[in-house]
């Protein structure tokens, strides 16, 4: 706080104040260009598709995509799958983060533990579990309840994995520290391991919402009834490209607010760092 | 013998790998005096650090005993202050937080404690930096915060382990003069480990000389500096004319373990 009140009480020299303004306007064209490429593929896509220079029954056309996304919206069909979907991935998601972190820490508590399974978890971590797929809905179920399995095997291993590995990482002499305290083993967790370990966590939340995505998606290819993933197949299925488009991009708009909401919750938490 | 308040008693330690043995420590006897700064001197590897691990406790002796104040060091000893040579200050909690870890884990973390913790930041020229974080101060003053945390404790007893050679030359002079000054009006007794022997004699009452590995004690000189009066800052006691003399006595020593 004291630091930000020094800046703004000082009187910058005209050259910084030109930086500045260099800095602003080059952040400023970034953006700018940022929102004129999109812009640019839109009407491109658009344009080619009204002069028949590609054929929108393959590729569709940005105004089609809209009108539908539009109708979606109006009759509610929109709202249900997203839903559905958001639903599904924030299950997985939430229990894959939740379930692998006290899995790490068992692993942790416990070296014996830790060198027994160690190499269980290598294979499962290498195994790509959309292989699993069929047999999970076969034991969960061909429903919601298999579709958030499907998210979770895919969350589960690389949460523990790296979290484990985050643990381990913490130096030994901070330890040491809090042990000349007579700290105990779960004070060493929730004084310094976990604590320490928050940058690490952040980092697999973010890469366990997209793989959170992926197992929805797939469990939703193999059996729902509903959800951005059935919407996709089914758009696929019976050539309708623009429901196809319209659910991809329903779907980056929510992995992408998701995103966001992680990094708002590493802001917040990763103060000190700024 | 038995009113010494710190007494090490025939400690040697082997270290265990699974390719061979260690013997870092051989027999190693001294005491420390109530109010005492006694400073460890050896060469590089010779174990300096293990003795300071044994007094508090973190790892066993493979033989022989360590008294405080009469008691039997068994286990972690709660009373005992340990300073490392980097601060280990938690980047994610502001310097209060940071000197309040001590007191949080052993759960006496009373009005009355902070405000002796505080009294304590604030006399050593930290008062406008206990909502700062870490990595917002100079390396000085961090060493000075992490003796702050050891002091928060009120120990008994202050291990510090090389705890100024993570500063650099000019840094080192001004917080050894700072926490000798602390040591002192605190009223501490100190066993510190150093590499540096003009550190060592300009800050303390002995300097206990180790051999190389397996370390055995080589000598302990009483420094006794002709300014040596207990209110002299080590810089000033670097100028006094015995001081040259016990360096060099002191610097034979460790020469001829080098050689050997």
């Amino acid at each position: 706080m004291l630091k930000s009140n020094q800046v703004e009480e000082k009187k910058y020299s005209p050259e910084h104040i030109q930086y500045l303004k260099y800095m602003k306007r080059k952040n400023t064209m970034v953006q700018l260009s940022q929102i004129a490429l999109l812009v640019l593929i839109l009407f491109l896509w658009e344009l080619s598709a009204n002069l028949n220079w590609i054929d929108p029954f393959f590729i569709s056309k940005p105004s089609a995509i809209m009108n539908l996304i539009n109708q979606f919206i109006k009759d509610g069909s929109l709202l249900l799958h997203t839903s559905i979907s958001v639903y599904e991935v924030l299950m997985g998601f939430v229990i894959g983060t939740i379930l692998g972190t006290l899995i790490a820490i068992l692993l942790w508590s416990s070296e014996f533990a830790a060198k027994v399974l160690y190499p269980y978890l290598v294979v499962l971590n290498a195994l790509p579990k959309i292989a699993l797929g069929p047999i999970i809905i076969i034991w969960a179920g061909a429903g919601t309840s298999g579709i958030i399995v499907t998210a979770l095997s895919i969350s589960l291993i690389v949460t523990i994995m790296a979290t484990f590995n985050g643990f381990k990482e913490v130096d030994e002499e901070k330890i040491k520290m809090l042990q000349t305290f007579g700290a105990n083993k779960f004070q060493i967790l929730q004084k310094v391991v976990l604590p320490a370990t928050i940058p690490t966590m952040i980092n697999t939340m973010k890469i366990n919402i997209g793989m959170s995505w992926v197992g929805v998606i797939v469990g939703e290819f193999l059996v729902s009834k509903a959800g951005l993933g059935y919407l996709i197949v089914y758009g696929g299925q019976v050539f309708r490209l623009d429901i196809v488009m319209a659910g991809v991009i329903v779907l980056s708009i929510a992995t992408v607010i998701m995103y966001k909401l992680i990094s708002i919750l590493e802001n917040t938490l990763l103060k000190w760092r700024q | 013998m038995e009113n010494k308040f710190v007494q090490i008693k025939d400690i040697s330690k082997i270290y265990h790998t699974l390719d061979d043995e260690t013997e870092a420590l051989k027999n190693i006897s001294f005491d420390v005096d109530r109010g005492e700064i006694l400073s460890i001197v050896g060469p590089s590897g010779c174990g300096k650090s293990t003795i300071l691990s044994i007094i508090a406790g973190l790892i066993k002796p493979s033989s022989g005993e360590v008294f405080i104040n009469n008691k039997r060091i068994e286990d972690m000893n709660k009373n005992i202050g340990y300073m490392f040579q980097s601060d280990h200050l938690f980047p994610w909690r502001t310097i209060m937080e940071n000197v309040l870890i001590g007191l949080e884990i052993q759960k006496k973390l009373d009005k009355e404690n902070v405000d002796r913790v505080t009294k304590l930041l604030n006399t050593y020229g930290l008062k406008d930096f206990k909502n700062h974080y870490p990595s917002q101060l100079s390396g000085g003053m961090k060493q000075r915060v992490a003796l702050i945390r050891t002091l928060a404790i009120e120990p008994q007893l202050l291990l510090l382990d090389e705890p100024f050679s993570a500063l650099d030359y000019q840094s080192r002079l001004a917080v050894s003069n700072d926490i000798s000054a602390i040591l002192k009006k605190e009223k501490k007794t100190a066993i510190m480990v150093t590499h540096d022997i003009a550190e060592a004699i300009s800050m303390s009452d002995r300097v206990l000389v180790l051999s190389k590995r397996p370390a055995i004690v080589k000598t302990i000189y009483e420094i006794e500096l002709t300014c040596s009066d207990r209110k002299n800052t080590p810089l000033k006691r670097r100028e006094a004319p015995e001081f040259r003399h016990y360096f060099n006595k002191i610097w034979k020593e460790l020469d001829i373990h080098v050689e050997e």
